[in-house]
């Protein structure tokens, strides 16, 4: 074949990776970085009970269970969907794991005990169950997981309510216990089961044919379908993941907070999804990771833990907090652009 | 015809660069009222570019840009607009599910005093106008109904008359049929003589030297040469193309080609009265071993979809397909590939990722075979640069994104990733459409190659010198039929033309 200049790019000659372009293209990783280190200064210098080992590790565990969560939220939105149902799906495996425990004799719950492991494993067999319907939905019926979840968010929901009926459930098995409230040589368990976790989906992500897929069906669906990838099953997993997750962010966080009721998880909805995002994982899929998570943690952790050092309205938090969350998707939507451009 | 006045558009020593890589070096452009001026250029040459600068698709560039005399800059399309330039993209862009009226008006229909949009009159102007363009379509059907070609063909009616006083037209005849191109060239005419000018940008170089007045040549982001058409041949322009002598790359097959006789090879695909709607009807055919079979067909023939049904990634209504004798039903695109079936659809954007390097692109559909759970990157890596050498990928950087290489390049890594473990049967849709003439010869020797080794191979295509140049056997498929199959005969463009 003689045609070697005829089918030759312009970027034959020239690397194209000056520092400018390359910085370009690792905005999503370096803006939210920056954030981080902005807001701990920030917090740092304007209140002097902040930056103190006691209150590193209360962010550490303040940020737990929503890691927990965030863990298989990135992989939704990874491969370019969304899981509206995480918090209620905590929230049923967290109150699902009480009612399999045998509790006070004044709680007025007609619960049905078991033994622990039992109970767990019931517990996770649900929420993974529930993912199972959000991944059927999605990918055999072909409804957008939008709505699909957003759907499960109340089904999530009704069977909680149906578990407990507006009372509240306090013992969860021994093993829960320890590990959303107990703690060893002075660290949390639940810091050590998140860290854990997140190390684990960070691996899965990076190391497993499994992690590629999730990245290449994010970054075109339509060519992961082309290259012969079973696209369905890829969006059905991650969708499974998501819920179980959760489930085990829920039954952690029930232990942790002590009292499984309804709505307990309300908040974590709008958390986990701001921790991925602002972390820097695409909007589009594709790109990010759970290393742009945990940023992303740190930076709401930070923020919310922040607030509460500085005197400042309390009310006036909640929309500083939308305030940064606006401010990361701008930041998210630009990131895609300034990558696209580089590429293009 | 333009010597003596001045353009009314002027552009100089335009560069432009993505990511730092230049796609476009210092280039001089001048266009006159009434003059139709063809680009020619190789893939990645800077045609395309220049032309979305012109348009604004890419507002930031550096040099000088006169527009009637006066220093321009578009910062969006909508600018290029209003300053009267229209450009009909490559890729289709309608909407598909609006009417045809709606599309042909999308953007100005027409209103009342109160901002309604007037429906009864928007038909009226829209059927008129198609009319003049020789195309009769009911304006108030859903643009999505009609054949692709039709599609095509509205869009650029759209375009042609919105009034603009500078319309570029980038590859606007590869979807169309014959009758259609002479209607659209006859309308150019008409319109430059009304003192519109017009850029054309094409492969077909019979079509350029038809059509337009003046000829430019890019290669490699530079302007070669400036020729009035009536001065310049074929061969010179393929020459100032590539660089070399290109007479003997660039068959014109209107000659009769001799196919071969019909080898011993088995049956590795076997198609049995497959049918899909209004689409296909009753096709029945055999890939074997060691040929390549060539299915012709006009856009919206059905080869589209014919392919997409090999690839698992559409369901037939009726009909069998049975791989070496086994009958099969693909229920996803993943066990069609399991079954050793491999497809490269038409459009490149579809099958490749843009962010990901090389060689995740390459590996992507054979990651299964060389790592069960872990993946093995050092391995990954290796396979794609044999790949990426021996298809003689430029740069040869497995490392690089995919968005940096050029199109022909691109889709030489689009075909490297079903290389490493052959399928049995592969399935190309328009391998070499939008390609120039030296990535052609390169994908045409690919493909002989892995005939060689004993592949089946399909190639759908709407070009007939596409099909000649690869094919063994040659199916013409007409409105989702098989309507003539050239086997052991002889063939020329003229009797496939006159099959179709």
């Amino acid at each position: 074949m003689a045609s070697s200049d005829s089918a030759t790019a312009p970027a034959d000659h020239k690397r194209p990776r000056g520092l400018a372009s390359f910085l370009r293209s690792q905005m999503r990783n370096i803006a939210p970085f920056l954030t981080l280190i902005f807001l701990s200064a920030f917090f740092a210098i304007a209140s002097p009970s902040f930056a103190t080992i006691d209150n590193v590790g209360n962010i550490l565990t303040q940020v737990s269970v929503t890691g927990i969560i965030a863990v298989g939220l990135t992989f939704v939105i990874l491969c370019a969907e969304i899981d509206l149902s995480i918090a209620s799906i905590a929230n049923v495996t967290g109150i699902a794991v009480a009612y399999f425990t045998l509790q006070e004799s004044y709680v007025n719950i007609a619960n049905v005990p078991m033994p622990g492991i039992v109970a767990i494993l019931l517990a996770l067999a649900l929420c993974a169950l529930l993912g199972l319907v959000n991944a059927l939905g999605l990918t055999l019926i072909g409804i957008p997981s939008f709505i699909m979840t957003l759907a499960m968010m109340q089904i999530a929901a009704g069977v909680s309510a149906l578990l407990v009926r507006g009372q509240i459930a306090y013992k969860v098995p021994d093993l829960i216990t320890t590990l959303g409230s107990g703690s060893i040589g002075g660290i949390p368990w639940i810091v050590i089961v998140a860290a854990v976790m997140l190390l684990g989906g960070h691996l899965v992500l990076t190391y497993t044919r499994f992690g590629r897929y999730v990245y290449m069906v994010g970054g075109n669906r339509e060519a992961a379908e082309f290259a012969g990838l079973n696209v369905k099953l890829i969006l059905g997993s991650v969708m499974v993941i998501s819920a179980v997750c959760s489930g085990i962010g829920g039954m952690l966080g029930v232990a942790h907070f002590g009292s499984a009721q309804q709505n307990e998880f309300d908040t974590y909805l709008l958390d986990s999804i701001a921790a991925v995002v602002v972390g820097g994982t695409s909007l589009f899929g594709g790109r990010g990771g759970i290393g742009n998570t945990i940023v992303g943690l740190f930076v709401l952790g930070v923020l919310n833990n922040g607030l509460d050092h500085v005197n400042i309205d309390s009310f006036l938090k909640i929309l500083i907090r939308g305030l940064i969350l606006l401010a990361a998707l701008i930041i998210n939507v630009y990131a895609q652009r300034l990558r696209e451009q580089a590429a293009d | 015809m333009s010597q003596g006045r001045s353009p009314i558009l002027e552009l100089n020593q335009i560069t432009k660069a993505f990511g730092g890589v230049e796609a476009l070096r210092g280039v001089d452009f001048a266009l006159h009222a009434g003059e139709i001026h063809g680009l020619v250029g190789e893939n990645g040459a800077g045609k395309s570019t220049l032309m979305k600068i012109i348009a604004g698709v890419h507002p930031e560039f550096s040099g000088r840009f006169m527009l009637d005399g006066k220093e321009t800059r578009f910062r969006s399309t909508r600018d290029a607009h209003a300053a009267g330039i229209g450009m009909v993209h490559q890729e289709l862009s309608v909407a598909p599910d609006l009417t045809v009226a709606e599309n042909v008006f999308l953007g100005n229909q027409p209103t009342n005093r109160l901002g309604f949009v007037q429906w009864r009159r928007m038909a009226r102007e829209a059927g008129e106008q198609l009319a003049r363009f020789g195309i009769d379509v009911d304006p108030m059907t859903r643009l999505g109904d009609l054949p692709i070609g039709l599609q095509q063909l509205i869009e650029i009616a759209r375009v042609l008359f919105s009034g603009a006083r500078i319309i570029i037209l980038d590859e606007p005849t590869s979807a169309l049929s014959p009758p259609e191109v002479e209607r659209l060239f006859a309308t150019l005419h008409k319109l430059r003589n009304e003192g519109t000018s017009i850029v054309f940008i094409s492969h077909f170089i019979e079509d350029i030297l038809r059509v337009s007045d003046v000829v430019t040549v890019f290669r490699n982001g530079r302007k070669i040469a400036e020729t009035a058409s009536a001065d310049t041949t074929k061969g010179a322009l393929i020459e100032a193309m590539i660089g070399r002598g290109g007479e003997a790359l660039e068959h014109s097959y209107t000659d009769d080609l001799m196919l071969p006789q019909a080898g011993a090879g088995s049956a590795v695909l076997k198609v049995d009265q497959l049918s899909l709607g209004r689409t296909l009807q009753d096709v029945s055919f055999e890939a074997r071993a060691g040929e390549v079979l060539g299915i012709y067909g006009f856009m919206g023939c059905g080869q589209l979809e014919l392919s997409r049904i090999l690839f698992g990634k559409l369901k037939p209504d009726g009909g069998t397909l049975a791989v070496d004798g086994a009958a099969k039903t693909f229920r996803s695109t993943a066990a069609a590939r399991r079954a050793g079936v491999a497809l490269v659809p038409e459009s490149r954007r579809a099958m490749l990722f843009h962010q990901e390097p090389v060689y995740k692109n390459i590996s992507i559909s054979i990651l299964d075979r060389i790592s069960a759970l872990l993946l093995k990157p050092v391995r990954e890596r290796a396979i794609a640069q044999r790949q990426v050498e021996q298809l003689q990928i430029r740069p040869p950087m497995v490392g690089l994104d995919l968005g940096m290489l050029s199109g022909g390049n691109q889709q030489k890594v689009a075909l490297a990733k079903w290389l490493t473990y052959p399928p049995r049967l592969l399935v190309l849709c328009e391998p070499t459409r939008g390609m120039d003439v030296g990535a052609k010869n390169d994908v045409i020797n690919i493909v002989r190659d892995l005939r060689a080794k004993g592949l089946a191979i399909i190639v759908l295509s709407t070009e007939p010198e596409t099909v000649l140049s690869l094919a063994d056997r040659i199916l013409v498929l007409k409105r989702g039929a098989v309507v003539r199959e050239f086997a052991g005969e002889a063939v020329s463009k003229d009797r496939l033309l006159e099959a179709a």
